[in-house]
């Protein structure tokens, strides 16, 4: 009647079965870690200096100055927020079409070879190099800035929806279809109700990704808080400088907050 | 009316689901499609409507030979065809008019079903059918707010407002507790009668299907092994379609099911509110 059951269990290893590969593995890992890290030249001296300059940074931080540079700080900011709010607008108009030809579950082939690539050029290209690129070609300014964040958000936008058009409930479109609905009224149909919430969830994080990005190009030109911010630093303002960086994350924190509790409202 | 010929179907990788299916579907009569998991059920509903391509056959709609068709005549064959589906497949974020609406889309051109302006006999016709399942008052909830049953019927209506010459009708009770089942069914039944509709039921429920259906075809490995009447859905028969099981057990299995709801459901009703 009575078995004698092993009393101690080890879960199998998952990936690397044999013991000895594993061991191996797992000491060349260590062995190159320690290698790579003892490679990297740390110049100690720079490094306390540096902390000087980061220490009158923070110092200014603590104390920002609002009102000196008041009216190039809200000027920048006005230029950020429309830059902002327009891109994102014309990418995710933009994004649409091209997401939803890069859904391989609604188009033909070369429809979507064609779709993926251009999201793999937005994606693969960087948006500060993009901004570099553009500011020679349209001159300083936010229009340039513009531009950069419109095609940004394509690559953004149109793969997370084309991703998520490729997950929806196959059924439901199966059930559109059968009633002999068009493509066009597939995609109204079966599609739209089922990636919706999605794509404005999709489009009002952009929206503060956009925000961000802003600071970030107008550094290279492209206008808006950046180039604010930029030049608030290459004249040793800190003060204002930090000033321009608390109006940034404020701005970042409300937008994230309202964006998820839309999102949340939409679901 | 639905004319099968020789169809047959091998999907990509190789697997063979049906070979030479021929089936006659008379006008008004309703039809048990029943076979183990996997012997092609599932396939030859689908085959009818081409939401599956035939690799082989004929299937013949009246005079038309739907196996043949371009994208733009297909589209208009489909509407004859209705159907109902496994888990339903409402659009769950429309609300139930919408997809009852949905039957419509392969009669109005885009603008109109974009623009949710429907021609008011499509709208009257859907409030119609509506009422006729039961749902009048449900019309403006999203479909997600619905329970299964209710779902299923919105199912029902939106096959229905295609004014359809046939219903192929994917196990509509796969996902229904028996009661509800036994609802659905009547109603699809009942309807079926009403308007003289031929329907294609598959169906893994054998009591059920005998209980329902008018002609029962079994299927096996992609073939049919099994045509007749209700009746003759002997043992012998079960066995040929389904491999060797103790057949009664499961019929008793069936009715101690019954009974434990219908005793279920006494005590329910002793219990005082």
């Amino acid at each position: 009647m009575s078995t004698a059951y092993p009393d101690t269990w080890h879960r199998p290893p998952q990936i690397i079965p044999n013991r000895r590969w594993r061991i191996a593995i797992q000491t060349g890992i260590v062995i190159y870690l320690i290698l790579a890290i003892s490679t990297i030249e740390v110049n100690w001296s720079r490094v306390y200096e540096g902390l000087e300059r980061g220490q009158r940074f923070v110092m200014g931080f603590l104390q920002p100055d609002f009102t000196s540079r008041w009216k190039d700080i809200s000027q920048g900011l006005i230029e950020s927020l429309t830059m902002t709010l327009t891109s994102t607008v014309v990418g995710v108009a933009i994004s649409v079409p091209i997401g939803i030809g890069a859904a391989r579950n609604l188009v033909p082939r070369p429809v979507y070879m064609i779709c993926r690539s251009i999201i793999a050029v937005s994606r693969s290209l960087q948006e500060i190099i993009v901004a570099i690129f553009l500011v020679a070609m349209f001159g300083f300014g936010p229009f340039a800035g513009f531009l950069t964040l419109s095609f940004a958000t394509i690559g953004f936008i149109a793969k997370l929806l084309a991703d998520d058009i490729e997950e929806i409930d196959a059924t439901q479109a199966e059930a559109i279809r059968a009633t002999g609905a068009s493509w066009l009224q597939l995609v109204d149909y079966a599609v739209k109700p089922q990636i919706m919430p999605r794509l404005i969830g999709l489009s009002l994080y952009r929206l503060d990704i956009n925000f961000r990005e802003s600071a970030v190009i107008g550094i290279v030109g492209a206008g808006g808080i950046g180039a604010t911010l930029n030049t608030a630093i290459d004249r040793y303002e800190y003060d204002s400088a930090g000033a321009i960086l608390l109006i940034v994350i404020v701005i970042v924190m409300v937008a994230e907050y309202s964006s998820s509790y839309l999102r949340k409202f939409l679901q | 009316m639905l004319r099968l010929i020789g169809l047959s179907k091998t999907y990509k990788t190789g697997d063979t689901a049906l070979s030479d299916v021929s089936i006659d579907v008379a006008r008004g009569q309703l039809v048990g499609l029943i076979g183990p998991s996997g012997a092609g059920e599932s396939t030859l509903i689908r085959c009818i409507n081409r939401l599956v391509e035939p690799s082989a056959g004929q299937v013949m709609l009246g005079d038309t030979d739907l196996a043949q068709l371009g994208t733009a005549d297909l589209r208009r064959q489909r509407r004859r065809i209705g159907m109902i589906f496994q888990e339903y497949a409402l659009v769950e974020r429309l609300t139930v008019m919408e997809n009852v609406l949905s039957g419509r889309l392969g009669y109005v051109p885009f603008w109109r079903s974009w623009l949710r302006r429907y021609p008011p006999a499509d709208i009257r016709r859907a409030y119609e059918l509506l009422d006729r399942v039961g749902l009048m008052q449900h019309a403006d909830k999203r479909a997600d707010a619905l329970s299964g049953g209710q779902r299923q019927r919105v199912g029902i209506a939106r096959a229905l407002a295609q004014e359809p010459e046939l219903l192929l009708v994917d196990e509509p009770t796969a996902s229904l507790d028996p009661k509800t089942s036994r609802q659905i069914m009547r109603l699809l039944t009942e309807i079926c009668e009403e308007r003289n509709l031929p329907a294609i039921v598959n169906i893994h429920d054998v009591p059920l299907a005998q209980q329902f259906m008018q002609r029962i075809i079994g299927l096996r490995a992609g073939r049919v092994v099994f045509d007749g009447p209700p009746a003759e859905l002997t043992e012998t028969a079960l066995t040929t379609i389904y491999g060797a099981e103790d057949w009664n057990a499961m019929r008793q299995g069936d009715e101690e099911q019954a009974e434990a709801q219908a005793d279920a459901k006494r005590r329910l009703e002793q219990v005082p509110a």
